[in-house]
């Protein structure tokens, strides 16, 4: 983390902003450690654990090489199984599409199964933009979605909450949205998923439109699979009349049998379960059983882009099962809202500069929001290596160089002068405003500190170009302190 | 240019200098975890199911329509959903008010509905899984959704395999596939445990084996 060298920031100020964190900071890390911990378990359990990483990233690498040919079997399958397939080019399209399928059924409400993908380009939005109510029935997504705000994690988005904020939520806002929480409702997990319970239960038992993503799509048959725990996707999978699928061109695997791949590795990844409550699986449409109309949109928005580009390619292999969150020590620490995208954490650092290029601030900044300590490489089971890419986006955005946008080849300008050192101290205030990152990094930085260049790689370059650095000390100050209580136990 | 050409060329140029050669994909992954004998396979879905909190019952052809019907009556159960090809001696002992799957059936009435008894189509041991595929005994993926009791029958030994990559072999892709671990959960409240919000939160498995 290039933030060390810059000098320290007054300490007061980040302790002010950490301590008014602490709800935030107290259950990310209750959340990360304990899922970190459950994880190792269900891991360990599998002896072929690398075996299986390994096949997985071989089989999402060799659909990435033929993603052309993949999608043009997909297409053939889904609609040769019942299926209508729809092409979007980016989010815009995607909205219009999914829009345009509502409006033809004549509803003006729609249960979801939350999704990324439908996040990521603002599909609600869009929806009530025309007027059509669209419903998160997963229960931590209606958390989100009745507080108004965003989720923080993949996998359990509305950890920002407690358990006395979720009661007040509910007890708030439910009734503007459909039937009301119970009177006397108390803050109890069980009463709290009741309430939610009967909420969504009437959404359901209404819906002729769902709205989902899926966790893969089998090129061979055109099957659909969704992988998760509480029954919502089920509900919006299954009963309504008309089913509009939303799915990331790279979520397609070339065979059946590829399945037994990730559906080994993505539940003890993501919840280090054996295996998750319910997966389902459809092929198209199937007589009398399940919606009659099946749309399958493919989604481009960023992902040919990202796939033109050699080191970046890799993140396109991501399931989703939010493992890197679990390990990061920066997203412990930041949580899911700083990284400003729909994908947090290490994934997200890397995919969303990707996805929406590195013109914004926000985005240039985000392969900075690591400290490149490797943990989210080795938990990952397709073995993206995200600090590789890390390294490699933040050449990009300093140096600048070639990149697709929009299917197109552009010549990034180096971020020069001002906007280097811009990017590089927002990396570093961030770093400086959470304190335990920063030592993280500090420690890294002198463990290694014999292979330290003179200048600074990344951001930092430009800044350095005229500065000399000053040597990184043996050990943290924070250690030494820790160490010796300032000198008062002795240099021990 | 339309939206599918536009992307599948920006693919293809994007993959322009990928290189042809590729590592193969290398399945040297287990086909199953550890040697075990029919009958440990089954004692280890027992175990993997009920560690995932699915009720586990054991029973022989004989003793089944007792065990089903004394689930429904323990249960308090007034009715029960039907699917249209299940054996029907599995119900010979209960009194309980049949409601035949029917495609016509709206959600509400599914709703009403107490209990479900179904077959499974493979279960699979080292994850505690039992499949559906919506033959006539398992009926429409809904009934076993909706109802907030799943009574499932797995013959044993014959429809249990040992792990996922085997329980793939035996499923037909064409078909709709459910695949239950245990009842509805979330842990979306500070990560305590919650059985079901919205599918069946009590899940009763029949290990059904011998003549
Ligand atoms: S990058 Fe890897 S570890 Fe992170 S969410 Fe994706 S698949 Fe999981």
């Amino acid at each position: 983390m290039s933030g060390t060298y810059l000098g320290m920031p007054a300490f007061p100020e980040a302790a002010r902003e950490a301590v008014a964190d602490t709800t935030l900071r107290g259950n990310l890390r209750h959340a990360t450690h304990t899922i970190r911990a459950k994880r190792a378990k269900a891991v360990t359990e599998v002896s072929d654990w690398a075996e299986l990483r390994e096949a997985g990233k071989r089989i999402k690498d060799h659909t990435l090489r033929h993603l052309d040919r993949y999608l043009v079997q997909v297409e053939e399958t889904v609609t040769a199984a019942g299926g209508i397939v729809h092409w979007a080019a980016d989010a815009g399209e995607a909205n219009e599409i999914v829009t345009r399928l509502v409006k033809m059924t004549g509803e003006t409400e729609v249960v979801k199964v939350k999704s990324m993908a439908t996040q990521e380009i603002g599909l609600n939005e869009a929806l009530e933009a025309e007027g059509i109510h669209a419903y998160e029935t997963d229960l931590a997504e209606l958390i989100v979605q009745l507080g108004k705000d965003r989720p923080s994690h993949i996998l359990v988005p509305a950890i920002h909450r407690n358990r006395g904020e979720i009661r007040d939520i509910f007890a708030r806002e439910m009734s503007e949205w459909g039937r009301p929480a119970p009177e006397g409702l108390t803050d109890t997990p069980a009463e709290l998923a009741e309430a939610a319970r009967l909420h969504l239960r009437e959404k359901f038992l209404r819906a002729k439109v769902g709205i989902s993503g899926a966790n893969f799509m089998v090129a061979e048959t055109g099957t659909l699979v969704v992988v998760e725990s509480e029954g919502n996707g089920r509900m919006c999978l299954t009963l309504p009349d008309t089913l509009i699928s939303v799915v990331g061109i790279e979520k397609i695997v070339p065979t059946w049998q590829d399945l037994e791949v990730f559906l080994q590795t993505l539940p003890r990844s993501s919840t280090a379960e054996r295996m998750n409550p319910y997966t389902s699986t459809w092929t198209g449409t199937t007589d009398e059983d399940g919606p009659q109309n099946f749309h399958l949109v493919l989604l481009d928005n960023g992902r040919t882009d990202t796939l033109a580009d050699e080191v970046g390619r890799q993140a396109l292999r991501c399931i989703r099962c939010s493992a890197c969150l679990n390990v990061c020590p920066v997203y412990e620490r930041a949580g899911g809202h700083a990284y400003g995208s729909v994908y947090p954490g290490p994934i997200g650092a890397i995919l969303s500069p990707q996805l929406r290029g590195t013109g914004s601030e926000i985005d240039a900044s985000l392969p900075y929001a690591s400290s490149l300590c490797g943990a989210c490489y080795d938990v990952c089971p397709v073995a993206i290596d995200i600090p590789e890419v890390l390294v490699h986006l933040r050449e990009r955005v300093v140096q600048g160089g070639e990149v697709t946008r929009e299917g197109n080849k552009v010549v990034l300008r180096p971020a020069k002068g001002h906007a280097a050192e811009r990017a590089a101290m927002r990396a570093a205030r961030w770093a400086f405003t959470h304190p335990g990152a920063l030592r993280t990094g500090q420690r890294a930085a002198s463990r290694s500190r014999r292979f330290h260049p003179r200048t600074l790689p990344g951001p930092g370059r430009a800044w350095s170009e005229t500065r000399d650095l000053p040597p990184v000390p043996t050990e943290p100050f924070r250690d030494w302190w820790q160490r010796t209580r300032g000198g008062k136990d002795g240099d021990r | 240019m339309n939206s599918r050409e536009r992307i599948l060329g920006r693919v293809r140029r994007a993959l322009a200098d990928a290189s042809a050669d590729e590592a193969p994909i290398a399945r040297d992954y287990l086909r199953e975890h550890g040697q075990r004998t029919a009958a440990q396979t089954v004692e280890l879905l027992a175990e993997n199911l009920a560690d995932y909190r699915a009720v586990v019952h054991r029973t022989d052809e004989a003793g089944l329509p007792a065990l089903i019907a004394g689930l429904l009556e323990k249960r308090g159960a007034a009715s029960v959903l039907v699917p249209s090809g299940l054996d029907e001696g599995w119900l010979a002992a209960t009194g309980v008010t049949r409601v035949a799957d029917r495609a016509e059936s709206t959600p509400d009435e599914l709703d009403r509905v107490d209990s479900v008894v179904t077959a499974c189509a493979v279960a699979v041991a080292e994850t505690g899984t039992i499949v559906l595929d919506g033959s006539p005994d398992q009926g429409r993926r809904r009934i076993t959704l909706v109802p907030d009791h799943h009574v499932c029958v797995v013959r044993v030994p014959e429809q249990v395999v040992s792990s996922v990559p085997q329980g793939l072999e035996r499923l037909d892709p064409a078909r709709p596939l459910t695949w239950i671990s245990g009842p509805s959960a979330t842990s979306d409240i500070e990560l305590d445990r919650v059985e079901g919000v919205h599918g069946p939160r009590t899940l009763e498995v029949i290990l059904v084996g011998g003549a």
